[in-house]
Parts: structure tokens; C-alpha cells; sequence
């Protein structure tokens, strides 16, 4: 019972959310955006609602889903960290980085933490290139990690 | 007068605490009774000496960096509001040796005042470009962009009017400027610093692309991982909309421009305009096969302009003092000015806007200071994650589209990524493949496959397997990815390969005799 409201309840949300952007030229990424703002994920339930809202086959939605990396099938920690992974950052030692948070975290890349504190995920350029290795902690940038910093992040995820 | 704080709210000087500095300065200034205005303003891109604080004195801006949170009383004992000597006490800052070197057209307001000022914007000398071109014949604005030699700074350098005359010349009820912000490429920032410190003038570069080719509406594709250059490009383009810089009247003219802000999805091939033009129209970010060009049938089957932020960010000045002026810059080619983009294992890392012609020797060396630990520099990737890894031996390059070609490398969006005595080309060659694998939008199978074969043949290079055999056969593939490919993402990556492999032979021999070398 509780499972059939709970899916009534994101089908309606769609709804309101899809009614509110279908005006726009090519509205299915900004839609996309939108549900994944307001549920922390793509529930599964809302891309039927979408497939119905914009005349599209639940293929082509499951397709452009699918094809992104930002899209999520399941909500993220309460924290999300990202870590650089890309050339300029590899230069000043990314590598070692993500293996101290990893370890320090006890996960991977693309896992959350059991406590569902924080979700870890690579990223390639933050356009932090001239303050490296960089990350980015629920939307808010840091650069030049190192020893001290990586600490401090790891222990704020956790409180 | 009451003084002016300048602190850059730019995400680069954020990364490395500028906000904690500005709550620092405002607490202190409370806590002292002292009145002053703080403002925040962009980044002057010199990321060595950010968070850089700047103050406006009598004598002009006095510039202090890099300021930490614990700086700020003794900052405030020194007198820094009158421009009072300290031990992070830079003076001013266009006397700044790493300023001072610059030729600043299109970054020519970029981190000097509230990037959502439009007022401060035009005592800049915004705008003037616009209000020329609204009084001029579409056709006559888009010579003058011709006449500029302003070619695609995105990393194509396809020539910016020709583009734009094809528009022009393309009969249609609707057409679109698109601008390519998915600045995805490793060491580059460019379009994310002007978008945050100076979006009026990419809002502008865009009107007057409108203007000159008949199309009435725009779209900024950002990326998402810029959340704050998506913040303020709202912010700037609902303001230039009040103030009639956007609208059915550009201006005042008959001319109707107007402009939406889209976020990407994390989605690397879609800096590639066809893949962009498919994702902004809600599908996969998937590769569209030229021709049709999209200057014919671009975004929803209209005629479009797709550009790079920096070669729409650059028109204004274009527009504003002529074609001359700007062409008078630069070498062969290679006209203007290229914000190039320090970054990685260097020391003065940042943006440095000059004339076309540098060697890439001045700029690691001279202006980059080599590297920031200190040790000797190796190699240096150019353009991105799809551009050649350079030896010291080919630092006589002088930075040129053609100069570059010409030595089996690329410009691109002119990023430069330094790396020290440290790194393994081999295992940088196999991140280039990887990346292309992860990153392919499996359209064409070179790329879909081949980068995922490279990785394996790599792979086995590592282990020692058969190294001759495994070098020809990554040599054989990467020559298939690179003519057989739809698009760059699998017809560039062959440049990280392969320039390793050329320039860096010893990092590719077999592990025992690696071992033994060392």
C-alpha cells in the first residue's frame, strides 16, 4: 500500500513539474534536471509520466536517461564528493588523493558509504586546472588538496 | 569615500578560500567599526595569487594575494585600506609581472568589478560593439568578422564569419545562436572565468551574432559541473533582458534577440556541437554525421551558429574598435588574442591572454615558472585530454593553429597541462584511451571500439607482452581511430597516444628493462 502511494505521489510531482517546463524548446534535459533536483534521483515511476507528458516512447526516455552521467536510478548520500580525476589534476597527484579518501571512506568511486553519509564519484575537470587536485563537496568547490584538507572533508562528511 | 574591497567570488579563488576571507574581512571590519563596501568581483585569472583582495585607494587598486583568513588582521593593522605595505602586498595589480605581460582584449574587464554590474560593464566600454552593430547591415557585420580573422577558439579554429555567412545566407523562419559552454577539456577554464567574471560580454558576443544572421534566439549550453557560471549567466541574462539589452527591441532597434541558460548532464562529447545540438534538443548526446552542416540544419533542423564562449566573447571587441584592430594581433594564420590557460604542475598557474605567437617554451618556462614541485618539466599536453603530449625538445613551438598542426599537435581551447619528471606517458596514454572509451557516445565504431581495444593493448605494453608486436598494433589502431572516427573525441585521442609513444619511447619498453633503466 505504502509502496503504490509513495509511486502515485512521484507520478504526481512528474506531473506538476512536466506541465510546468513542456513549453520550453527541447524540455526533456531541463525536466530531467528538474526531477532529479526535486527527489535527490530519477525514480523509476516518473519516466512513464514523462514518456506520456512529452510524446515520447519509455525507450527514448530510458535512452536519454541513461546516456548521462549525472542521471541517478538511486538517491546519493547526504553528501556527494567529487573528485577530479583529469589531467591536470593526475599532474599534482589525483591518484594519491582519491586512494587516501578512498581509504579513508572505506569505498569506491561510484559507491555510498553504508551509513549513506556520502556517495564518492570521479569527475573529469572541475575548471579548477590552475589550483589542483580539486574536488567538489555538495556544489562547493575546493582546490589544491592536500593531507590536511583531504582530512577536514573526510571528517565533515561524517559528522 | 568609503573604501572598496574587491574579493572575487570567481569558484577558482573560491576553491582556494576566498569566501573565508571575505567573512574574515567582515568580521574584522566590525569588529573595528570600520565602514567599507566589499565587492565581489570575478578573477584577473591568476590562480598563483588568488584569493587576491584588491582595494581601491587614491592612487588606484592595490592588489594583496594570496590572502588567507589569517591575514586579515594583520592586513587591517597594516593599513590596507589606504594601500598600506604587507608582507602579501603586490601593488597594483596591472603592474603584476603575470598581468603586466598580457594583451587583454576579450578578458579585457574580466575580474575587475562586480560581474553583475551592467553600469560597470559599460564605463568598460561594454556594449559599444552591440550599438554598432545594430546600426549596421547584417551583411557588413558579419564581414567585419571575417575581415577580424577570428577563428573557432573552441579548438576547431574554423574562421568565425564564414560560419556566420553561411547563417546569413541560409533562408529560414527561425534560426538559432547556440554557444558551446561545456568546456569539458582538462586544463582549461576559460569560458567558466569570463562566464563568471564577465558573462555581459558573452550576452553581447551572442546579440550580435543574432543580429548579423537573422536569428532571434540563443542558447548557453553549460556544463553542469560549473554550477556557478550557471548562476550567474541566469542572473546576467535576466538582467540584460530588464535593461533592454535582451528583448524584441535590442537596444532600441527593430532587432529581437532573446536567450535561455541549459545545463548539461555530464556528458564529455557533448563540448562536440552536433552531440551538444542533439542533447539541448532533449536526446542522447549522440554524434551527428556531417554534412548537414548546422550552419544549415543545426539545432531542431534550423539554420545555427554554433560557437565557443571565447570566439563569441571576442566579437564585441571586434565590433567596438574594427576588424583591424584585432587582426593586427597574432601571427600567420593565427590572428587575435588566445586566453591561454596555465594549469596542472606549474607554478604561475592561471589564464594569459596574448597575441598568437608565444613558443610554448616562453609560456611553461618563462611565464608558468615551471613546475610547482620543483622538479624538472617532462611533458606537456596541449588542447586537452585529445591533444599531444610535448617533449622539452619541441618547446620552440610558437603557439599557432597551423604551427601546432604541423608538429602533430593541436591548440584546442588552448589549455596546457604541465607534468614533472614523474609521470608515466605510457600510463597517460592509457588514461586517453580510457577516457575516449568511457566517453564515447558509440555512434561510430572506431572510437566505441577502438578505444576500448587501445586500453587492452596498453595494457598488455605495461605487462611486457610481446612489446614490438603490441606497439604496432596500438600505432595500426590509433591511425584507424584517427581516420575513421565520426567526430574528434575518437579521431583526437590518438594524439595523447601517440605523441607519447613517439616522444617518450622509453616510458613504453617492456617492464624488466624499465625496471633495469631506473
Amino acid at each position: 500500500m505504502t509502496m503504490q502511494a509513495a509511486s502515485t505521489e512521484i507520478a504526481s510531482r512528474t506531473a506538476a513539474i512536466i506541465d510546468e517546463m513542456k513549453g520550453l524548446e527541447g524540455p526533456l534535459l531541463p525536466i530531467l534536471h528538474s526531477l532529479q533536483e526535486e527527489f535527490g534521483y530519477l525514480p523509476k515511476d516518473s519516466l512513464p509520466v514523462i514518456a506520456d507528458g512529452l510524446n515520447l516512447s519509455r525507450a527514448e526516455v530510458h535512452g536519454v536517461v541513461s546516456f548521462y552521467h549525472d542521471f541517478r536510478a538511486k538517491p546519493a548520500g547526504r553528501h556527494v564528493l567529487k573528485l577530479c580525476q583529469a589531467e591536470a589534476c593526475q599532474s599534482m597527484g589525483s591518484d594519491a588523493v582519491a586512494a587516501k579518501v578512498k581509504q579513508l571512506l572505506g569505498i569506491d568511486f561510484h559507491e555510498t558509504t553504508r551509513d549513506g553519509s556520502v556517495t564518492l564519484e570521479p569527475v573529469y575537470c572541475l575548471g579548477l586546472c590552475a589550483c589542483s587536485p580539486s574536488a567538489m563537496l555538495d556544489g562547493e568547490v575546493i582546490g589544491r588538496l592536500d593531507d590536511e584538507k583531504i582530512e577536514e572533508i573526510v571528517a565533515e562528511v561524517r559528522s | 569615500m568609503i573604501p572598496r574591497i574587491y574579493i572575487p567570488a570567481d569558484s577558482g579563488a573560491l576553491a582556494l578560500g576566498a569566501e573565508k576571507v571575505a567573512r574574515a574581512i567582515e568580521k574584522e571590519l566590525k569588529e573595528r567599526g570600520v565602514e567599507a563596501k566589499i565587492v565581489r568581483n570575478g578573477s584577473r585569472g591568476a590562480y598563483f595569487l588568488e584569493p587576491m583582495v584588491e582595494v581601491a585607494t587614491d592612487k588606484g587598486r592595490v592588489a594583496y594575494g594570496p590572502v588567507k583568513p589569517s591575514d586579515v588582521k594583520s592586513l587591517f593593522d597594516s593599513g590596507f585600506l589606504t594601500g598600506g605595505h604587507h608582507k602579501r602586498w603586490l601593488g597594483a595589480p596591472d603592474k603584476i609581472p603575470f598581468f603586466a605581460k598580457q594583451t587583454r582584449l576579450t578578458f579585457a574587464r574580466c575580474g575587475i568589478n562586480d560581474p553583475l554590474s551592467l553600469d560597470a560593464y559599460k564605463s568598460l566600454g561594454g556594449l559599444r560593439g552591440l550599438q554598432n552593430a545594430v546600426a549596421m547591415a547584417p551583411a557588413d557585420v558579419v564581414s567585419q568578422v571575417t575581415e577580424s580573422g577570428l577563428r573557432g577558439r573552441g579548438g576547431a579554429g574554423f574562421p568565425t564569419g564564414i560560419k556566420w555567412k553561411t547563417v546569413l545566407d541560409t533562408a529560414g523562419a527561425q534560426k538559432y545562436i547556440v554557444c558551446n559552454a561545456d568546456e569539458g577539456d582538462s586544463a582549461t577554464f576559460a569560458d567558466r572565468m569570463i562566464m563568471e567574471g564577465d558573462p555581459f560580454v558573452l550576452i553581447e558576443g551572442m546579440a550580435i551574432a543574432g543580429i548579423a544572421t537573422g536569428a532571434t534566439k540563443g542558447f548557453v549550453y553549460i556544463r553542469s559541473e560549473y554550477p556557478h557560471a550557471v548562476a550567474t549567466m541566469n542572473k546576467a541574462v535576466a538582467i540584460a533582458r530588464k535593461a533592454g539589452v535582451l528583448g524584441l527591441n535590442v537596444l532600441g532597434s527593430p532587432n529581437a534577440f532573446d536567450m535561455e541558460i541549459r545545463v548539461g548532464a555530464g556528458a564529455y562529447v557533448c563540448g562536440e556541437e552536433t552531440s551538444l545540438l542533439n542533447s539541448l534538443e532533449g536526446k542522447r548526446g549522440v554524434v551527428r554525421a556531417k554534412p548537414p552542416l548546422p550552419a544549415i540544419q543545426g539545432l531542431f533542423g534550423k539554420p545555427t551558429v554554433i560557437n565557443n564562449v571565447i570566439s563569441l566573447a571576442s566579437v564585441p571587441i571586434i565590433m567596438d574598435k574594427g576588424a583591424t584592430y584585432y587582426k593586427d594581433f597574432g601571427m600567420g594564420r593565427s590572428r587575435g588574442t588566445i586566453p591561454i590557460q596555465i594549469a596542472g604542475n606549474v607554478k604561475h598557474g592561471g589564464l594569459f591572454e596574448t597575441a598568437f605567437g608565444l613558443t610554448l617554451g616562453e609560456i611553461v618556462d618563462d611565464i608558468g615558472g615551471g613546475t610547482a614541485s620543483g622538479r624538472p618539466v617532462k611533458a606537456v599536453q596541449v588542447g586537452g585530454p585529445l591533444g599531444a603530449y610535448f617533449p622539452r625538445a619541441l618547446f620552440d613551438t610558437p603557439f599557432d593553429y597551423e604551427e601546432f598542426a604541423k608538429r602533430d599537435g593541436l591548440i584546442g581551447h588552448a589549455g596546457i597541462t604541465v607534468f614533472d619528471d614523474t609521470a608515466d606517458m605510457l600510463k597517460q596514454a592509457r588514461f586517453a584511451m580510457e577516457f575516449c572509451a568511457v566517453e564515447s557516445c558509440g555512434k561510430c565504431t572506431p572510437c566505441r571500439i577502438g578505444s576500448t581495444r587501445g586500453v587492452e593493448v596498453l595494457d598488455r605494453l605495461a605487462a611486457g607482452i610481446e612489446a614490438e608486436k603490441n606497439l604496432a598494433l596500438v600505432t595500426d589502431l590509433c591511425n584507424t581511430m584517427k581516420f575513421g572516427s565520426l567526430c574528434a573525441l575518437g579521431g583526437f585521442t590518438p594524439y595523447p597516444v601517440m605523441s607519447s609513444i613517439t616522444h617518450f619511447p622509453e616510458d613504453f619498453k617492456p617492464a624488466p628493462a624499465r625496471v633495469a633503466a631506473e
